[in-house]
């Protein structure tokens, strides 16, 4: 009798044909990934301080919820009245709202009930998200706590393995931080060009792209707009770029989506 | 009392006062405030007991009024930066109308510009370092967001042996009273000249060795 092989494992002959998603050309250009895209019917969620509702720069929001977790460690998903906290959550929907104008922007608050317990908030929330197969889930934030990094890495798997990619900010302090750090996540640095389309490649990870995040016109508290400068405003545009290429491959995977970025970087070429 | 709790006792003990650690912040927002040629920069401490932020030193603006003023911990810029970790930097602040009517009610001076980074050291967030109004022409570059990560860990490291005093302080005057005798012993030792604290040394030698 022919013994089973595992899991993990594949016979030759047995290999199927895999079906990429769409045609994928000898060169990649950016029209191709996202020529025409609007990021329509791609759900972006707004991890952080709750999201100005009628904001002129974010337009509408589709979903607010805000997170909390309870005595017994129980996750309590409410919706949200409260609108933004801070002004950052806002800054990050009407920038990703600016490059894909027509993707759906879900607030997921995890700020406001105080620090102490709030990595409790944050994981309880990244999970909300991922459980809400939101196909990108923006995260401008993260946390230095080694108790919290095993089920974020839990978390970001099986995000990744659930075509929900996971875009978070890198850390510019020598600390050891998550979760950026995880291959199943896209990081993002910021570079200082203009263009909110331009994107680097980086060659020497754990930071693996660099998006525009210096001196950025953002929308904030009380329907304004202020300039500001951040990794956690570099990661909202790479949402966007993502939001736009997912409105025209819906079913790309986090690990195809990736490596079609790496291909149209403007340091790789990015070509047309 | 455990021999770590001990040894910071008696650090405290010899290593200085809370003045000398108030005269450390202060030095480090001068030198924050000097570096980015900025009108005010300040320190807030996260009080964990009471999870709040507290303004536990300012340079510039708002030195004389803001010490011990206390914000939440997680809402606004510096609840948000102190949660998140991560930095941030923004111009036309006043724009926000919630932002400008709370910082005037608390600070009466609403800055233009403001930089907060979270003060990390190890796994712990200790609080929020903020530089306020920079130079109005100077476009904010790569390389000050650089320096203003590294003078942060510094200023954190700073942090960090603060609260281990200020934990080893009320160790001593809550818990254990009787090991106080250890560390004035500890103080008035490394006080004496050269020979009398070599003789004092060999009789503390000598009661470690009886013990």
């Amino acid at each position: 009798m022919e013994e089973e092989l595992p899991a993990w494992s594949l016979a030759a002959e047995e290999v199927a044909p895999v079906t990429l998603p769409g045609t994928w050309p000898d060169g990649l250009t950016r029209d191709w990934a996202w020529g025409g895209s609007t990021g329509a019917g791609v759900r972006v969620c707004i991890l952080d301080s709750g999201v100005e509702r009628g904001h002129p720069l974010v337009g509408e929001v589709q979903s607010a919820v805000s997170i909390a977790v309870d005595d017994d460690g129980r996750t309590v998903v409410t919706e949200d009245e409260e609108g933004d906290l801070c002004g950052h959550g806002t800054a990050c929907a009407g920038i990703v709202r600016s490059l894909a104008p027509d993707c759906e922007i879900h607030s997921v608050r995890v700020l406001g009930a105080g620090f102490s317990g709030s990595g409790d908030i944050l994981l309880a929330g990244l999970r909300h998200a991922v459980a809400q197969g939101f196909e990108v889930i923006n995260m401008s934030l993260s946390t230095t706590k080694a108790k919290f990094s095993g089920l974020l890495h839990e978390l970001a798997d099986i995000a990744y393995f659930n075509r929900s990619v996971l875009v978070a900010s890198a850390h510019n302090l020598p600390v050891e931080s998550y979760p950026w750090r995880f291959s199943s996540v896209i990081s993002v640095g910021s570079h200082d060009a203009s263009d909110a389309l331009t994107f680097y490649a980086n060659p020497e990870p754990p930071v693996e792209f660099f998006a525009r995040g210096v001196d950025v016109d953002v929308a904030w508290l009380g329907g304004s707009t202020i300039k500001a400068t951040g990794n956690s405003f570099a990661t909202p545009a790479l949402s966007g770029i993502c939001a736009l290429v997912l409105g025209n491959h819906r079913r790309l995977t986090p690990y195809q989506l990736k490596s079609v970025l790496s291909l149209i970087a403007t340091n790789a070429g990015g070509r047309e | 009392m455990s021999e770590d709790r001990l040894r910071a006792a008696v650090a405290t003990g010899v290593l200085g006062s809370e003045e000398q650690h108030r005269a450390l912040l202060q030095s480090i927002v001068e030198v924050a405030r000097a570096i980015f040629a900025a009108q005010a920069s300040s320190i807030l401490l996260l009080d964990e007991e009471e999870d709040e932020l507290v303004f536990e030193a300012v340079a510039g603006a708002g030195s004389g009024s803001l010490v011990g003023t206390r914000i939440p911990s997680s809402t606004g810029i510096a609840g948000w930066v102190l949660v998140t970790r991560q930095p941030l930097v923004l111009d036309e602040v006043q724009k926000d109308p919630r932002f400008a009517r709370d910082v005037a009610e608390k600070t009466g001076y609403v800055p233009e510009g403001l930089m907060a980074v979270p003060l990390l050291h190890d796994e712990r967030a200790l609080g929020v370092l903020q530089v306020l109004d920079r130079p109005e022409q100077s476009r904010f570059s790569l390389e000050e967001m650089e320096l203003l990560g590294l003078f942060a860990s510094q200023a954190a490291i700073a942090l960090d042996l603060l609260a281990h005093a200020r934990r080893a302080r009320r160790v001593l005057e809550q818990e254990s009273v009787d090991v106080g005798v250890v560390v004035r012993l500890a103080a008035a030792v490394d006080a004496l000249e050269e020979g009398r604290r070599e003789a004092g040394l060999r009789l503390l030698a000598e009661l470690e060795r009886i013990l």
